[in-house]
């Protein structure tokens, strides 16, 4: 394996292992919360047992977030050393800004999971509530971080090297709104949904069981507006790409020829050689019109752009429409829920409800790591998109492969364990019959 | 070299969160290897008593590492990059510590013995989370000592920079030497000596008082041979170190200042002044990381990367200055209330 692959396979691997405990660490406090505020406002002691279970599960998730993320800020360097002594001084303040608010974080968390007793209700549920906002304040802080390598700005690039650096211009990159919103949303849809799906499935089996019933409200509240909010902010950040990263976005499409009112690629496989995406079903106009709101606007194709300067066209085409798909379906559920909510149903009724939020469950995850590819493996072969490429920022260091294979071990084992204990929580649900809820 | 700019107070913030990690973060590893060695009649309960200790707040101790790599990838970033490069190997087995360590007490936290099972599988995996919790806690410390004995020694110079340009001699030889053993060891003593200082204070029993204070003592008695055995090493091995450690500037007042405060922390033991023993052990503590400090100033990375050299823009500098001051605004009175919530009533004498 060579070590340029080596190193970016393992960053790829922590990445896509780090979000997801991340993401959980921005949508469980929420969860915990609002379960603990109706605990309060209630007097039902289902929603006390709610907050405790999910604040148990918030537990061991944050800590493989934290120690996982410790990995990350390591291996900026240890993998990408070039890019970093670039890139540092221009975008290190948002990185240090999420230190503070990883720091708030840990503090609240440690107070909340062990201060049931210590301190007063109200105290209680406002270190919940701290937890859950820097939670989402860490979210804001990476993604701009992230954002900045998909726009640079803040500085000009002379010889090789950055000058008239302005750390406060980087922190305002053009892709950062975006970015930054649908990925505190991918947090809320995907944790709210996951935990919605687990209860669901619960009340599949036991349908009187009111405390699988609490939960599934509670998560549907915070994962179902998220998925409908979702597909329009992605949207926003496509038409986003399709002006700073034509390349990106017609690599996405698997758009080859540059066109007028071209079309819209669903599904297909893109065949880089031949320059042509076959058996893909097209719909006529539809990426000049998603792209740039005008049925005829020419959209730039892949063929336009130096070979060099492509992303690997398949993965991301790929990606992109699993996390499209998937997506909508999240997306469509969620209204429906919502929809039954509103009218105050009993969602229990609607068995194909339940099934429909089971089948959901894992897709928020799914679609999270196919829009990290999207963006990520979408803006190769740069690592600071048009500055700095991939293949230059990697560490001298050889016999990447290592580390790549020690750390992918390692992250499997510790992911088999906290699906396990998870898995051994959830197993474990109390049984409340429904004439003590009312 | 006069004044003090941006550049040096940034340096200082660096050693401030260094020197927080080690006194926080270094007990929270130390307490990992007290539950290691834990024996005698009341075992289970100096291991109950190290888990109550830390769970509420080992995550905000371990963010003062992250505060630390950022600072220096912001605003030192030749440094940083150097020092990932040549201590690409010591620093990914450390990482691999930290995840296990983390993770391991965690899940013993949260899912073992206290949370329902007293025996049956659930207690046994939890015991098994318990060693992979206390091992990686012995681990982690010599390894991040052998990275920082490797900058004090002046080996790590750019790669390729040297000439010969092998594997070992750029990416191994530098950092695996027996001074750099020598402070990973030192490092490894010194967290278990602030634990078991720190324990004394929080135990309530005071038959688990007295186990703590004799590891204590020990653990002190073991810091001072081990201590000398590095600076003896760093005479022989690493001329610069040895020569800013004796003879630099107040470093005589200083090596005079942290045999003081090792005394000092022996005989609050000694008379069971708990918590007068731990202001010394935190204070001889850190009066060595500053010790190293003042040792290479003001090279960050001798023998070629200086504090003012490596800096990066003045911009940059500035900024994360007020992002510190804004940062603290927040963190100081959240770190208060943390402490004052989980560490007040049950203090010692």
């Amino acid at each position: 394996m060579p070590d340029l692959l080596a190193a970016r396979s393992q960053m790829a691997m922590s990445l896509g292992f780090h979000i997801i405990f991340a993401m959980v660490g921005i949508g469980m406090p929420l969860l915990m919360v609002m379960a603990e505020r109706r605990w309060q406002r209630t007097g039902d002691r289902v929603y006390l047992e709610l907050a405790h279970r999910w604040g148990k599960g918030t537990a061991i998730l944050f800590a493989v977030g934290a120690v996982s993320g410790t990995v990350l800020s390591f291996e900026l360097g240890l993998l990408w050393p070039t890019f970093m002594e670039h890139a540092g001084p221009i975008i290190g303040m948002p990185f240090s800004l999420e230190g503070f608010a990883f720091f708030t974080e840990a503090v609240f968390l440690g107070v909340y999971l062990y201060g049931w007793e210590r301190i007063s209700r109200r105290a209680h549920l406002a270190a919940g509530w701290a937890v859950a906002v820097s939670g989402m304040l860490s979210a804001l802080f990476v993604v701009i971080a992230n954002a900045w390598m998909n726009a640079p700005t803040g500085f000009r690039w002379v010889d090789g090297r950055a000058v008239d650096i302005d750390p406060i211009a980087a922190m305002m990159t053009a892709a950062a709104p975006t970015q930054v919103v649908h990925m505190i949303l991918a947090a809320y849809a995907s944790t709210g949904l996951v935990v919605a799906g687990i209860h669901a499935g619960g009340l599949l089996r036991q349908p009187r069981n009111g405390f699988h019933r609490r939960a599934l409200a509670v998560a549907l509240l915070v994962g179902a507006p998220a998925a409908v909010l979702q597909p329009l902010v992605g949207d926003q950040s496509a038409r986003f790409v399709a002006r700073s990263q034509p390349v990106k976005l017609a690599a996405l499409e698997a758009h080859f020829p540059t066109q007028r009112g071209a079309p819209l690629h669903i599904g297909g496989w893109p065949d880089e050689a031949a320059g042509e995406t076959r058996w893909a079903i097209e719909i006529p106009y539809g990426l000049s019109l998603l792209a740039f709101e005008d049925p005829h606007a020419e959209v730039k194709g892949l063929l336009d752009f130096p070979r060099g300067d492509w992303p690997p066209v398949a993965i991301v085409h790929l990606a992109f429409q699993v996390m499209v798909a998937l997506g909508s379906f999240m997306a469509l559920v969620s209204l429906v829920a919502l929809w039954q909510m509103w009218r105050r149903r009993d969602l229990t009724r609607h068995r194909w409800l339940l099934r429909a939020l089971v089948l959901t469950a894992p897709m928020g995850f799914i679609c999270t790591e196919a829009g990290w590819v999207v963006t990520e493996v979408g803006r190769q072969p740069w690592i600071i998109q048009g500055v700095m490429r991939t293949a230059q920022a990697v560490t001298p260091m050889p016999g990447l492969v290592v580390p790549f294979l020690v750390f992918t071990a390692l992250y499997v084992g510790l992911g088999l364990v906290v699906a396990w204990l998870l898995y051994q929580q959830v197993a474990r649900s109390p049984k409340v019959a429904e004439e003590d809820a009312a | 070299m006069t004044g003090l700019g941006p550049a040096e107070l940034v340096a200082g913030a660096i050693l401030a969160a260094l020197t927080a990690y080690v006194l926080l973060g270094g007990a929270d590893f130390g307490g990992g290897v007290w539950d290691l060695l834990a024996f005698g009649p009341r075992k289970r309960q100096q291991r109950a008593l190290i888990a109550e200790a830390i769970g509420p707040i080992w995550e905000a101790n371990h963010v003062w590492l992250i505060i630390v790599v950022v600072l220096l990838f912001t605003c030192f970033p030749s440094v940083f990059a150097r020092l990932a490069i040549t201590l690409h190997i010591p620093l990914a087995l450390m990482l691999i510590g930290i995840v296990l360590r983390g993770s391991a007490f965690s899940f013993r936290s949260h899912y073992g013995p206290g949370h329902g099972e007293e025996t049956g599988p659930g207690a046994r995996t939890s015991a098994h989370w318990g060693r992979v919790f206390a091992s990686a806690s012995v681990g982690t410390p010599v390894l991040l000592g052998i990275c920082a004995g490797a900058v004090a020694a002046g080996a790590l110079r750019a790669p390729g920079a040297s000439g010969s340009g092998g594997f070992v001699a750029t990416f191994v030889a530098p950092w695996l030497t027996p001074f750099g053993l020598s402070v990973g060891l030192l490092t490894l003593v010194l967290f278990a000596f602030l634990a078991a200082v720190y324990l004394t204070v929080e135990a309530r029993d005071p038959a688990l008082r007295e186990d703590f204070r004799r590891r204590a003592l020990v653990a002190a008695g073991v810091v001072f041979l081990v201590a000398f055995g590095a600076l003896g090493l760093s005479l022989r091995e690493v001329p610069p170190v040895g020569r800013g450690l004796t003879t630099g500037p107040g470093a005589v007042a200083l090596h005079v200042s942290t045999g003081a405060a090792a005394l000092a922390a022996i005989a609050a033991l000694w008379w069971r002044r708990f918590r007068l023993a731990r202001l010394a052990a935190a204070a001889q503590v850190t009066l060595i990381v500053w010790g190293w400090a003042l040792a290479q100033y003001p090279y960050l990375v001798p023998p070629d990367l200086t504090i003012r050299d490596a800096a990066a823009p003045r911009i940059t500098l500035v900024l994360i200055l007020w992002a510190l001051v804004a940062g603290g605004l927040v963190l100081f009175p959240s770190l208060v209330y943390l402490l004052r919530v989980f560490k007040r009533e049950h203090a010692g004498p």
